[in-house]
This record gives structure tokens, C-alpha cells and sequence, in this order.
């Protein structure tokens, strides 16, 4: 026979102690995780990767013509796609694996709405050019005000604000503008409970009301008689979030809405929530005058690393002759933006923005609408909410649900509690699970619940993601009650990072790179 | 040395009294990353606010536990907010605020009260 | 559905579980009144095929920009992206990621908003620049409750360059506040009569350039005297790419500046979203709206960074919050950001002057047309000209025979008296034929 015996090992070799031995990397690098510079520190101050022509100089510009450097790296292509790439790794994503962020609505993105969105006719075109030539935009927003009027069973909505919290200060202003002019601008005060979103008092506070907190029961729903205490000729509006942010529908929310209106106030629902009963529940039905609906959360567009979000308004028809222009009218078959506080837009409070809201958001909601259609749509509330209880359920009996009677909406809200004595916190805990490939669950919020840790598995999780899920937290909680605390204290162990210093952040802020001088070594 | 409710302490010596906050304040906040002094020549009331304390995940108000003039502010915590959590009831003062009704000491807690106030806690 | 996993017998089996017999048990808590059996009255679910047509009609009725001769500018421009920028923002780890509020595995999404900062820094020639906010106009609005935030002053005096939307913006919120504001008459050269209204209550003065109409100003004279009366500079730019070859308003003594990021690694989209910059001296930072992204350590010693002086917002300050913004342009930053590297300084210079020249030649084509007057005397890659009649007119005429001419002042601005104004944008995708076409076609309807 002919032998070849100078191949490689073909399995692995009986490493003994070795199989324990946990060194660092000599580079920083982790196999395929990459230790990547910052671009200011690759020595690329002279080079680009775009390809250009050669221009002269402006000379007619005279001294308005930049003379210093500016201090900013180029990198060719092959350099660029690397940088990029390497740091993406280090990002969770939804795409990877469950993103449970209570409130958040972290689903499935489908990348139709990306395809549609590139479209040219859509990403080509400037909100300025001739309205005659942009008809087939503007349908479009005319098409998707009309999904998300029947959605909501309301007769108006406003379609510029670029996220949540700019759509309740537009919910705001519009009621506002209403009071104003009623003669009711003396009402400054608005009414949320303690369990609100931060944006819900910061908005406030911007349009110059005084912010009162409501009451909050023990079931986790708003204090009806303290709700009616507080409402008087003072206030402007209550700002409340149904389904709220314990994951809980607000039973009471037309009583709430009778209260409200009875004492000359307007009910801001805070619509973050909205996936949870879009399609099956229609706020309209629930005496609501004005609710953000964001569309990077119930309509499936993506949230990018934090944005851009969409937060189109939809108004009570008391409210619907303040919206902000532009508002889009339409006349047999065409389509008009109208620009001005004037003809139909008289009472228009003002404007949001320049141009007319988040068009690439708009297109990506509109195909996401088409895609479920109002039977899907329906299901995908049904779905998100089977979901949530579903771990709920399996969790209970491990974890201490805050509000264990009745079933939650879209999300499951967890305390603390059953924690006391193992020396593990929530955010220990949530930092485990990265660990185990999970994104943490909202931690310590809403804050009426001790160290809440809020799960929202949102209807595009299956069945066994939800279970991979749900087993991997019960090691976890077993974990914990069995006095394994150094899984928890030093965690993550396995993410990009260990647990960073937020104080130091703080405390000494670098907030943009600079060059340093080499550090003398006695300061090592 | 006396005590609010709200963990102030001061320290009088002749018509000034220095402010801070209590050794049990600075624990429950946890490590402070910024302080915003008063401007010298504020005048206050007591119970309004005096200073601004931040940790990483909270920002809260310090407030006068007596009535006067701002005439001296602990400008090093700029740069050193750490001071507050490593000599909460020394180094780590606010104020100085020169007295206009000294007799608010009067209601303030000695130490032994506000111990025993802790306890209930 | 295309998108939902479970199946039916998924459901029944999760039912059985939460132990509810029907899927309206878990809807108990909805209002009888509220309660809907049926689907609402819209179409049902569509395939993926169903849904392009449908898209695809709708975007067929709209003119692109790369269709044809086009001019259209104020406050958004249409530049080249390269390739890679939209690549790497599909990529899943940056497209279907939160924002970064677990470090440990956000480190890329962090690292980016970072190095946006600094580049964001760099070209306003500011010392410090937040992580984005939605856009321009609203960063311009941030920018006014700022300086009266820092001055505790009460009023803010505003150009008559500024784009009449951003300033609509700004009045909206401000009116809103409680905030005075003082907007001067639009004119081709207004800056410089800022400096004349500034008094003891003013906060600010918000000034733009280029300013709407194109023209390039030096402020350093405006910065001086509203520092001087104790006011904030805050400067305006909706181009960026004039930085690259403009002295920065930092140079110039901006307190705050505030611009439209779009041009830079971003589609026109129809107006958004955008990205907007916001930049300002680190002394202010604290009254800083939006996140700011900061450098510090791991448990081992490691360099990383994390979401930072977070008190300033809304989650932890509630109604004492610097701004209410939650959401921002993550993803328009990083589109921004990834460009930015790509150009580098040497290409961002390269390309602001093939700008420039492009526009030089559009001036000197459309002077030699007769009728019309050039009014802006110094510009980067705008300018505003003057025709016999009404622009917008003009604008549609000029659209029927193929050239989206620009936008007529009089669109952003109907009370300004300025009908016969017209703002026309070239950038470095506007061929040179394009530029004949236009000043023929201009030639030809004006003669008519």
C-alpha cells in the first residue's frame, strides 16, 4: 500500500487538564468575534473610498472657505465593510433570537417592507417636488390613514410625528389647541398614573402642563375614585396606556373615559401597546380622543438600534380640526398635501416637522398591512397575547407574577419576589440570561412593580423558541434558588463584554474620541 | 450636628450653616456621578430645593433643611462627585448657607433621633 | 400567515397550558362593548406577490428623481449613496436590534453611535454631538428649548433664512412652551439683521447656513454679539455636505448647531426619515436633549461604551426631562455614519467642491436665460433665482416638459410676497446635460 501518514488529527485529542485551561486571547480577538479599533484609530486620515472627480477650487467663496482640518478618517471599501461587519457582531438582534423588551414589541421585521421601501418611486422622491408628480406617494398615506382610521375606529389622524413621543406631543398639542379654543386655556394640568412611560410626563412638561400622578390599584389598573378626585375644571387631559404597561387591559377605560369627559378633560391613550388588541379592540369604541400608534412597534418596522420609529396620531373628531398640516385631502382620484394652516387646515395647531412624517416608515406599515390583511391583523393581537400568557403560565410557578389573577395582554409582568434571599437580583438575573442567548426583559419598569422584569414575547415567536425560552429561564430561577449565585453576580461571562462601568461613564463623561499623547508608562 | 427627614444634615458655626447630605443617603443612592451646587448669593426657604444629586439611574433633589443665603458652594464635587460617597457628612458638602431664622434648627433632628428614624424605615 | 408561527394546534395546546378554554378568555377584561367577533372592514391577508403588485403600481405614479432633469433642493438633497452603506444597515445585527440598553451585547451598535458622535463633532466643529435626533427641524426646535433652558431667558429671534418649515417647527413647539419668538422678514441676505433684534430677554438667535434661500454667510459677527447680550448662538445648516468645504460654525462660534444629516448616507424617502445632527459646546451638555453614547470600562478592563448621562431623560427624569424623545435616527445615524467613513475627510472636501463647481454652472446656464435673475450672491450648492411670473406655475409648466425645476418659495412660505422666487439644488448625481436641458427648457417656456 501507499501510506500517507503526515495528515492532521481527524478528532480531537484527549485534552486532559488542558480542557479547563482559560486564558485570555493574546489579541483581544474571541475566534470569530473580532477586536475592532475605532475608525480614528485605523491611520486613515488620507484615504476614501469613494471614487469622485476632480473639481476646482472655490475660489469665489473667498474666506467662507474651511482652511482647517477636520479630522475625519476614510476607509476603502474592503476596510469599511469589515469595520461593520465585525461590530455588528456584537449586537443582539431579533433576527438572532427572542428579544423580550417589555413595551417594546420587539417582532419578526419582514424584509418585504425593506424591498418596497427601495422601490424608487418611493425612496427617490423629494417631499418638495410637484405634487402632480408624486400622486402615487401621497395615495399612499392616504391609503394607510384609512387603515389605521378603521384600526381604531377614529375619524382623523395625524400621520407626521417621527416616533412615539412625538406623537404625544401632538396628541397633546392638539387637545391644547381644542381648549384653547374653547376658552378652556386655564386647564394645565394632566393626569397619568405612576406606571407611565417616562415620555408620557416628559411630553407633558414640554407642552407646560403640570403633571399629577393617578392612583394605581392593586390589581394594577387605575384608582377609579382617585382618578375622580383629581379630575376637575384644572385639567387638560389624562394621559393613560391601555393596554398598560403592567401588560394589563384597563377594564374600567370606559368609565375612565366617561369621567374624563364629564369634567371637560380629553383621554390621551398612550397606543404603545396597541399591538396586543389591534384588529379585535378598537379604541375609538373606548372613548378615546387622541393615541400614537407606533408603527416601528405594532407595524412591524424595524427599530434599527433606536430608531427611526413613526407615530401617527389619530384623533376624536373634537380634536380632528387641530391636527397638524400637512394633512392629505383627496378628490376623486387625486391626492393632495395641504401645507398651510388655511382652507380645510384653518385650525391646524401648527407643524410637527418640516416635510410630512416618516414616508419610508409609511411604506413599510402599508405593506405590512396588506401582507396580514384585517383577518391577520387580528390574529397577530390574538397570537402576541396566547403568547405572553402562555408564559406566564409556565414561568408562574418558578417566578412571582405581579398581577397573578386574570390573564395579561400582550406582555408578562414579573416582581422580585421571588428572589428575596438568593442573593440574585433582577438585573443580575437579566444579565444571566444574555448568557443563555436571550435578550434581557425589561428591567425595573413600570416602576410601581419592585424590581419588575417585564416579558413581551411578541405573536412571531413559535412554539418551540417560546419553550427554548421558558426553559432556559427556569434553569435559570432554579439556578438562583439553588444558591448558584456566581452564575449571576459575574455574568454575562459570554457576551462580547463583561459588565461595564457605568459610573466611570458618568462620572468623567468621554462623549467623542480624541487623540491622546502615548501614556508614560508609569501610568500603567 | 442635625437631621431632616430627608437626610440633609447641617452643621452650624456662628450664623453659617454647612449642608450635605447623610452617610445613609449616599449609600442608598449608590455611586454619585454628578452634583449641581447652588450659585453663591442664592437665597433659599427651607424645604425648596438646594442642589441637584445624580447617580447613574437617578437624579434627585437636595433641599434646604433651613432658610438663607448661599455663601459658599463645594465647587471641588465638579470634578470629584465621588466625595460625596467617601465623606458624605464631611468633605462631601453642598453648601454653606448664611442663617436668616435660625430658630428652624429647632425642629431638625439630633443624630440620636435620626438614628432611631432610620430604624423605622 | 406568512409571518405567525404557532399553529392551530400550537394554540390549542398553549390554551390547555394557560388553562383558558378559548382564546376570548383572555380577552376578558375588554369592555362588552368593545368586544369585536369579526375582523374589521379593510381587505384580508395578501401573498408576497399580491403585495409588490399593489406597491409597485403606487410607486409607478410617483416621478423619481433619477427619471430626469430635477432641482429640487431646500432642506433635502438628492446625493449618491454608495452601495455599502445599504447593505450594512440590512444587516440583521443593526437592523432588528433595540436601542442599547444592554451593553454587553450592543457593544456594535454603541460603537458606531460613538464614532458618529465624534464624526458629528468634527464636522460642526463643536466639542461634543449626541447620538441623533429625528431630524433638522425638530433638532432645531430641541435647540431653542436648550438655550432657554441655559439662559433662563424666554424668547428666541429667528432669521428670516431659516427655512420657513423648520421655523414652523420651532414656533409650533415654542408657542406650546411658553416661549416667545421673534422671526425676522425672509430675505436672500438675512442673516446679519439678527444681530439688531437680540435684547435682554433673548435666548438665542437661531440663524441657517447656507440659509434657505443658498446664501452662505460668515456668522462670527452674529456669535459675538449675541454672546456679548448673553444669548446662545445656535446655527442651522439643512446641508451637511457644505461642511466639507464651508468653515464649520463651531469656527465661527456656534454655541449649539443643529443640522439635517439626510445628505449624508441617506435617501430622499419623500422627507423622512432623516437624521437629525445636533452638536454643542460640552459646558451645556447636561441641558443636552437625546442620548449620548460615552466611552468607559468593562469588569475586566476592557474599552466599551454605554448609553450615558441618562438622567438628563425621560425614562429616569420624567417631567423634568431635557426633551421627551425616546426613540431617535439609529439607524439613519449609522446609514450617516458609514458614509462618513467612506468619504473621509479627503473625500467629503472632494465632493462638497464637485457640488459647488456643479452649481457654478447651473448659475452661470440659467443667468444667460432671459428673464431671470440670479439673487443669491454666495452659495454652496443652492441658490434662489428670480423669474417673470409666478414660480409655482413655472414649476408645474417645467414638470410637464420633463424638468423638476426646484421649489417655489412661495410653497414653504405663501405669505412672504416672494411668488416669483424659485430655490433650484444640484449635486454631484446632476449631469452636465441636465443642467443644458433645464436652462433650454427654462428658455423655451419663459418665451412663450
Amino acid at each position: 500500500m501507499s501510506m500517507n501518514n503526515v495528515g492532521r488529527p481527524t478528532r480531537p485529542e484527549a485534552a486532559g487538564d488542558a480542557n479547563d485551561y482559560v486564558h485570555p486571547t493574546l489579541t483581544g480577538a474571541r475566534g470569530l468575534l473580532q477586536d475592532e479599533a475605532l475608525i480614528f484609530e485605523l491611520n486613515a486620515w488620507d484615504k476614501t473610498g469613494v471614487d469622485l472627480p476632480e473639481a476646482p477650487a472655490a475660489d469665489d467663496l473667498g474666506d467662507l472657505v474651511r482652511t482647517s482640518a477636520i479630522g475625519l478618517p476614510g476607509l476603502s471599501e474592503p476596510e469599511a465593510v469589515r469595520h461593520y461587519v465585525r461590530l455588528s457582531q456584537k449586537n443582539h438582534a431579533i433576527d438572532l433570537a427572542l428579544y423580550p423588551l417589555g413595551s417594546c414589541t420587539m417582532k419578526h421585521n419582514p424584509r418585504l417592507n425593506e424591498k418596497m421601501a427601495r422601490l424608487p418611486g418611493f425612496s427617490d422622491i423629494h417631499p418638495l417636488q410637484p405634487q402632480s408628480t408624486v400622486q402615487g406617494a401621497i395615495e399612499l398615506m392616504d391609503r394607510l390613514a384609512h387603515w389605521l382610521k378603521t384600526l381604531t375606529g377614529m375619524p382623523a389622524v395625524a400621520l407626521s410625528p417621527k416616533a412615539g413621543a412625538h406623537g404625544e406631543l401632538c396628541g397633546l398639542l392638539a387637545i391644547r389647541a381644542a381648549h384653547e379654543a374653547a376658552g378652556n386655556g386655564h386647564r394645565k394640568t394632566v393626569l397619568a398614573p405612576t406606571s407611565a412611560h417616562g415620555t408620557n410626563p416628559a411630553t407633558a412638561a414640554f407642552c407646560g402642563y403640570t403633571v399629577v400622578e393617578i392612583a394605581q390599584t392593586d390589581d394594577g389598573r387605575v384608582d377609579l375614585a382617585d382618578l375622580e378626585a383629581k379630575l376637575g375644571d384644572h385639567v387638560a387631559a389624562i394621559m393613560v396606556t391601555n393596554p398598560n404597561t403592567c401588560g394589563l387591559f384597563e377594564r374600567d377605560v370606559v368609565e375612565i373615559a366617561r369621567l374624563t369627559h364629564a369634567a371637560g378633560a380629553y383621554f390621551y391613550c398612550d397606543g404603545a401597546n396597541f399591538n396586543a388588541i389591534v384588529g379585535r379592540v378598537r379604541p375609538g369604541d373606548l372613548g378615546v380622543d387622541a393615541m400614537h400608534i407606533n408603527l416601528h412597534k405594532t407595524f412591524s418596522t424595524p427599530h434599527g438600534g433606536g430608531g427611526p420609529g413613526a407615530g401617527p396620531v389619530v384623533l376624536s373628531a373634537a380634536l380632528a380640526p387641530f391636527a397638524p398640516t400637512p394633512w392629505v385631502v383627496s378628490h376623486e382620484h387625486t391626492f393632495k398635501l395641504v401645507e398651510e394652516a388655511k382652507g380645510p387646515a384653518a385650525q391646524a395647531f401648527g407643524r410637527m416637522s418640516a416635510f410630512h412624517g416618516q414616508m419610508g416608515m409609511f411604506v413599510r406599515a402599508y405593506a405590512y398591512m396588506l401582507s396580514h390583511g384585517a383577518d391577520g391583523l387580528k390574529q397577530v393581537a390574538e397570537d402576541a397575547v396566547l403568547n405572553a400568557n402562555y408564559i406566564k403560565a409556565r414561568l408562574s410557578d418558578l417566578m412571582s407574577p405581579a398581577f397573578p389573577n386574570g390573564p395579561c395582554m400582550h406582555e408578562a409582568l414579573f416582581d422580585d419576589a421571588w428572589l428575596e434571599g438568593t442573593g440574585v437580583t433582577t438585573l443580575d438575573f437579566a444579565k444571566a440570561m444574555i448568557d443563555e442567548g436571550f435578550h434581557p426583559m425589561t428591567m425595573y419598569f413600570p416602576l410601581v412593580v419592585h424590581g419588575a422584569m417585564l416579558i413581551e414575547p411578541t405573536e412571531t415567536e413559535s412554539k418551540q423558541e417560546l419553550d427554548r425560552f421558558v426553559t432556559a429561564l427556569r434553569a435559570l430561577a432554579g439556578a438562583a434558588k439553588g444558591g448558584d449565585v456566581e452564575r449571576f453576580k459575574g455574568a454575562p461571562y459570554h457576551a462580547p463584554l463583561k459588565r461595564l462601568d457605568e459610573t466611570q461613564a458618568a462620572r468623567k463623561p468621554r462623549l467623542r474620541w480624541k487623540p491622546v499623547a502615548p501614556a508614560p508608562l508609569a501610568a500603567e | 450636628m442635625k437631621f431632616t427627614k430627608d437626610h440633609e444634615w447641617v452643621e452650624v458655626a456662628g450664623d453659617v450653616a454647612t449642608v450635605g447630605i447623610t452617610a445613609y443617603a449616599a449609600e442608598q443612592l449608590g455611586d454619585v456621578v454628578f452634583v449641581e451646587v447652588p450659585e453663591v448669593g442664592k437665597t433659599v426657604k427651607q424645604g425648596e430645593a438646594l442642589a441637584v444629586v445624580e447617580s447613574v439611574k437617578a437624579a434627585s433633589d437636595v433641599y434646604a433643611p433651613v432658610s438663607g443665603e448661599v455663601v459658599e458652594a463645594n465647587e471641588t464635587l465638579g470634578d470629584s462627585p465621588e466625595t460625596v460617597n467617601a465623606a458624605p457628612e464631611a468633605g462631601g458638602w453642598f453648601a454653606k448657607v448664611k442663617l436668616n431664622n435660625p430658630a428652624e434648627l429647632n425642629a431638625l433632628m439630633d443624630r440620636d433621633a435620626y438614628e432611631a428614624f432610620l430604624g423605622t424605615l | 400567515m406568512r409571518y405567525l408561527p404557532l399553529t392551530p394546534e400550537d394554540r390549542a395546546d398553549m390554551l390547555g397550558v394557560i388553562g383558558a378554554e378559548s382564546i376570548d378568555d383572555l380577552f376578558v377584561d375588554v369592555p362588552a362593548v368593545a368586544r369585536r367577533a369579526q375582523p374589521v372592514d379593510l381587505p384580508f391577508h395578501a401573498g408576497e406577490l399580491e403585495v409588490e403588485r399593489e406597491m409597485l403600481g403606487l410607486s409607478r405614479r410617483n416621478r423619481a428623481a433619477s427619471e430626469g432633469p430635477f432641482f429640487v433642493g431646500a432642506g433635502a438633497y438628492r446625493h449618491h449613496v454608495p452601495a455599502t452603506v445599504d447593505h450594512i444597515i440590512q444587516r440583521s445585527e443593526f437592523l432588528t436590534s433595540y436601542t442599547p440598553y444592554q451593553p454587553e451585547i450592543a457593544q456594535g451598535t454603541l460603537q458606531v453611535l460613538f464614532e458618529f458622535q465624534t464624526q458629528v463633532a468634527a464636522l460642526t466643529g463643536m466639542e461634543v454631538a449626541n447620538a441623533s435626533l429625528y431630524d433638522g427641524s425638530t433638532a432645531a426646535a430641541e435647540a431653542v428649548m436648550m438655550a432657554t433652558r441655559v439662559t433662563r431667558r424666554n424668547k428666541a429671534v429667528l432669521s428670516g433664512g431659516v427655512h420657513p418649515q423648520y421655523v414652523g417647527t420651532v414656533e409650533t413647539l415654542a408657542h406650546a412652551a411658553g416661549v416667545a419668538t421673534d422671526r425676522l422678514t425672509a430675505a436672500i441676505d438675512a442673516e446679519d439683521a439678527v444681530i439688531a433684534a437680540i435684547d435682554a430677554d433673548t435666548a438665542c438667535v437661531v440663524v441657517q447656513t447656507p440659509n434657505v434661500f443658498g446664501t452662505a454667510t460668515d456668522v462670527s459677527k452674529i456669535a459675538a454679539a449675541a454672546q456679548a447680550a448673553g444669548a446662545l448662538l445656535i446655527v442651522v445648516t439643512t446641508e451637511a455636505v457644505s461642511y466639507g468645504l464651508l468653515k464649520s460654525p463651531g469656527e465661527m462660534g456656534a454655541d449649539i448647531v443643529v443640522a439635517e444629516g439626510q445628505s449624508i448616507g441617506n435617501g430622499l424617502n419623500f422627507g423622512g426619515p432623516y437624521v437629525g445632527l445636533f452638536a454643542c459646546k460640552e459646558k451645556y451638555v447636561r441641558q443636552a436633549p437625546g442620548r449620548l453614547c460615552g466611552e468607559t470600562v468593562d469588569a475586566e478592563g476592557r474599552r466599551g461604551f454605554v448609553l450615558t448621562l441618562s438622567t438628563r431623560e425621560q425614562h429616569i427624569r420624567r417631567d423634568k426631562a431635557t426633551s421627551n424623545i425616546c426613540t431617535n435616527s439609529g439607524l439613519c445615524a449609522l446609514a450617516f455614519s458609514i458614509h462618513m467613513s467612506l468619504l473621509g475627510e479627503k473625500g467629503l472636501r472632494q465632493l462638497a467642491l464637485v457640488n459647488h463647481q456643479k452649481a457654478v454652472k447651473l448659475r452661470d446656464a440659467l443667468a444667460a436665460v432671459p428673464g431671470v435673475q440670479v439673487l443669491t450672491p454666495r452659495f454652496f450648492n443652492e441658490f434662489a433665482i428670480k423669474v417673470p411670473g409666478d414660480a409655482a406655475e413655472l414649476v408645474e409648466t417645467l414638470a410637464a416638459n420633463g424638468v423638476i425645476a426646484g421649489v417655489p418659495f412661495s410653497r414653504l412660505d405663501p405669505a412672504a410676497g416672494l411668488d416669483d422666487v424659485l430655490l433650484v439644488a444640484v449635486t454631484e448625481t446632476t449631469p452636465d446635460t441636465d443642467i443644458a436641458l433645464f436652462s433650454k427648457a427654462l428658455t423655451k417656456v419663459l418665451a412663450q
